[in-house]
């Protein structure tokens, strides 16, 4: 099999593993005043230190959670929920209009529950935020702004966004700044603090740890209402047993994909220009999408005209191939994306498109499988969208 | 062969998947969302096309392991199912939405991308036997056969369609999904039609056609014995919901005979009047054999589990014509006639036509 679709989850690290199984095998909740208790704690706490200290943050900023929907949830709502209550005018909400639905949905969640009104900033034709929209957006609505949110870098297109340039126009007018990072961390350099940003979202399962768990770092001089009531652990933000073996695992994870980050960029996106040098002249009507330089060194994603992404996965990943479309199901039916529509392509190149992405465990082996099968797959799936054409 | 499964989320068409993997197919499964809106589909039980049908497919192929996708069928299922389905009621015809669905849906789009993406044939729930000879006959479990809705598919579709189902019977095809650890085997079967969430067939109709008021008229006295609120709301046969103001002269109950849509208007009469001895029928389709060119004696069956009457169908330029032995009453423009070649190894399906009258 040729896994291409490391950003939907990549494998674990042995080391991950080997730490989430050693730490599983012992007793203890972190929140026990016995021994093992303590030595659960111990074991948390270390992990956060280790998280934070690849990460630019402080410790006590690294609130642990159920992955990267949880993060997500709990910067957008909790810091509205405290903004709000903190000054009740402070209810809109500033996001782009490539994130991810963990927090796009979360967003249009607080529009449709809790009276948000949202200003969307839209992207360029290769995904990318531009900060001076953002200046605009705050001079006409600043005072009244709960948090805008954007992310590092995006998970379809792999387009990566100017944060830092983003976080300093926020902290111009005092708004707090969260963004979605689980695509950039161990991708690209991250560090919260040299950011600015307020809020940063982190999963395990991108980066070689555990899915289901993950942090938010949040600033300390930044409240979030929590989602979850309960024990109170995680300042009190994030109640719940914690998940010391999930902790750990990602712990080691994040560490050794941000230690590692610089050397397995070079490599992946090598392969990377690889994969797309030779799809392009395999399918030399391919469209190539995304920001071609400020961009995640394992995505490649393209556009085949005249095809369906859909039919084009179902005959690669009859192949053996595993690559994925980047749309979202609504109601069981793919839609169009919504990044490429923000991007201003239409609904059928939106529809003809398929993300491929590579991580740590990659070869030229994957390439050459993909390169292998492409033209058929290609020359098929055209034959079938041609039916579709009006009767 | 490499194949595609239709997998509607039901126990039929998972244990039909399930075999052409046992006959050593290369299966690929596919649920088709046909609804626009999967909240207005009946949900769960009852119906084909809602999320959790979807959920049920998608279990059962991985319980079977093979790869599984949703096809997204909505625009075509509207326009060549449902749109057509309004549209002959409106004609005051009572059109059969499954035929149409497998005539147009799952052995013409469906097929015709799955041929394009190198499938060989589509694989089906439906009981109904398709064997090396290339003959459409009925199932072992007559109460269970779907033949007659698949009599309209021509040579072409069925030389690429495959039945693992019509040697069992129902029950032996919900022990076998039992035993392969398909959770759908209790699975109640599906009756109604999948589009009317509710199963109000004529509150849909009124709802697209809107109210149009006319006359109940008697075939006897040719009086106005009542009103309606839409002539694309009754069928021929039907007796109940007629709201007659007056009882008819001769006392006895009445049964719609026609609908008129020129006129608006409802005629009805008593039960003999309905009794039909001919039938007209349009757009046929020869699957048993060549078309035939002197009258043909067989049976002939006008509705889907309707009784089967024997005739002589002769073929015209544009059609067919069929001599029923005996009189068959509630007969509807709209239904297919399907001509049926009794046989001892499961009556043959000959052809097919749309009724005209
Ligand atoms: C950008 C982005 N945000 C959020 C998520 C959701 O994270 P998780 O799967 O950990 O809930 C993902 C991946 O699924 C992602 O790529």
């Amino acid at each position: 099999m040729a896994y291409l679709d490391h950003a939907a989850t990549t494998p674990m690290l042995d080391e991950a593993l080997e730490a989430y199984v050693a730490t599983a095998r012992e007793v203890g909740n972190a929140s026990s005043l016995h021994a093992a208790g303590r030595r659960a704690r111990r074991r948390v706490e270390e992990s956060r230190e280790r998280v934070a200290a690849v990460l630019g943050a402080r410790p006590s900023e690294v609130i642990f959670t159920g992955g990267g929907t949880e993060s997500d949830n709990l910067a957008v709502k909790g810091i509205f929920w405290a903004r709000r209550a903190a000054r009740g005018d402070q209810v809109r909400v500033v996001s782009s209009a490539v994130e991810h639905h963990a927090v796009l949905d979360a967003v249009d969640w607080l529009a449709g529950h809790e009276g948000a009104e949202v200003g969307w900033l839209p992207v360029d034709a290769a995904g990318r935020l531009d900060p001076d929209r953002l200046r605009v957006e705050l001079a006409a609505h600043g005072d009244r702004v709960a948090l805008v949110t954007a992310m590092w870098a995006n998970n379809e297109v792999g387009t990566v966004q100017p944060v830092a340039d983003l976080a300093a126009v926020a902290a111009e007018h005092g708004v707090p700044f969260h963004t979605d990072a689980i695509q950039a961390v161990g991708q690209v350099p991250v560090d919260f603090a040299a950011s600015g940003v307020a809020a940063l979202t982190v999963t395990g399962h991108k980066l070689g740890g555990p899915a289901g768990v993950g942090a938010l770092l949040l600033a300390r001089d930044v409240a979030a209402t929590p989602l979850l009531h309960g024990g109170g652990q995680e300042r009190d933000v994030r109640s719940g047993t914690l998940d010391t073996a999930g902790i750990v695992a990602f712990a080691v994870a994040v560490e050794a994909a941000v230690k590692g980050q610089q050397e397995y960029a070079a490599r992946v996106a090598a392969l990377r220009d690889e994969l797309v040098e030779r799809v392009r002249r395999a399918v030399p009507e391919v469209i190539f999408n995304g920001d071609p330089v400020a961009r995640l060194p394992g995505n490649a994603h393209f556009s085949f005209p005249g095809c369906e992404g859909d039919a084009l996965l179902l005959l690669l990943d009859a192949q053996g191939i595993a690559c994925s479309t980047g749309s979202a199901c609504s109601a069981g039916v793919a839609q169009p994306s919504h990044v490429l529509l923000a991007m201003g392509a239409d609904d059928d190149r939106a529809r003809s498109s398929l993300r491929f992405t590579l991580g740590h465990t990659s070869t030229r082996a994957d390439v050459d499988a993909l390169i292998a099968a492409l033209p058929a797959a290609v020359d098929r799936a055209r034959r079938a969208a041609a039916l579709r054409t009006p009767r | 062969m490499r194949v595609l499964a239709a997998m509607s989320g039901g126990v039929d068409s998972a244990v039909a998947a399930a075999r052409a993997v046992a006959a050593g197919h290369d299966v690929t499964g596919v649920h088709l969302a046909l609804a626009r809106n999967p909240q207005t589909y009946r949900t769960g039980a009852r119906g084909c096309c809602t999320l959790e049908d979807s959920r049920d497919a998608r279990r059962a192929a991985d319980v079977i392991g093979i790869p599984f996708y949703v096809w997204d069928m909505a625009d075509r299922f509207h326009e060549d199912v449902v749109d057509d389905f309004v549209a002959e009621y409106a004609a005051g015809r009572t059109p059969n939405p499954c035929l149409r669905c497998n005539e147009k849906i799952k052995f013409a789009a469906v097929l015709d991308r799955a041929v394009a993406l190198g499938f060989d044939a589509v694989v089906t729930g439906h009981h109904a036997r398709l064997g090396r000879d290339g003959l459409l006959r009925r199932s072992v479990d007559v109460a269970k056969d779907q033949s007659y809705v698949l009599a309209v598919l021509t040579r072409a579709q069925l030389d690429r369609s495959i039945f693992p189902l019509g040697d069992s019977t129902k029950a032996e095809v919900r022990a076998e999904a039992a035993r392969r650890g398909l959770a759908v085997a209790d699975k109640p079967d599906s009756h109604d039609i999948c589009f009317i969430a509710d199963g109000d067939t004529r509150g849909f109709l009124a709802q697209r056609l809107g109210e149009s008021p006319g006359d109940v008229v008697d075939a006897v006295s040719g009086a106005v014995v009542g009103s309606h609120t839409g002539a694309y709301a009754y069928t021929v046969g039907q007796r109940r919901g007629l709201h007659l103001d007056r009882p008819a002269p001769d006392g006895r109950p009445r049964y719609v005979l026609s609908i008129t849509p020129k006129t608006n208007t409802v005629t009805v009469g008593p039960a003999e009047a309905l009794e039909v001895s001919e039938v007209r029928a349009t757009r046929p389709v020869w699957t048993g054999g060549e078309r035939p060119t002197a009258p043909v004696e067989c049976e002939v069956q006008l509705r889907a589990h309707g009784d089967v009457v024997p005739a002589t169908v002769e073929v015209s330029a544009d059609g067919l014509a069929a001599e029923l032995r005996r009189p068959v009453r509630g007969v509807a423009a709209g239904q297919a006639i399907v001509a049926y070649r009794p046989d001892p190894a499961g009556d043959v399906v000959l052809g097919s036509a749309t009724i005209t009258g």
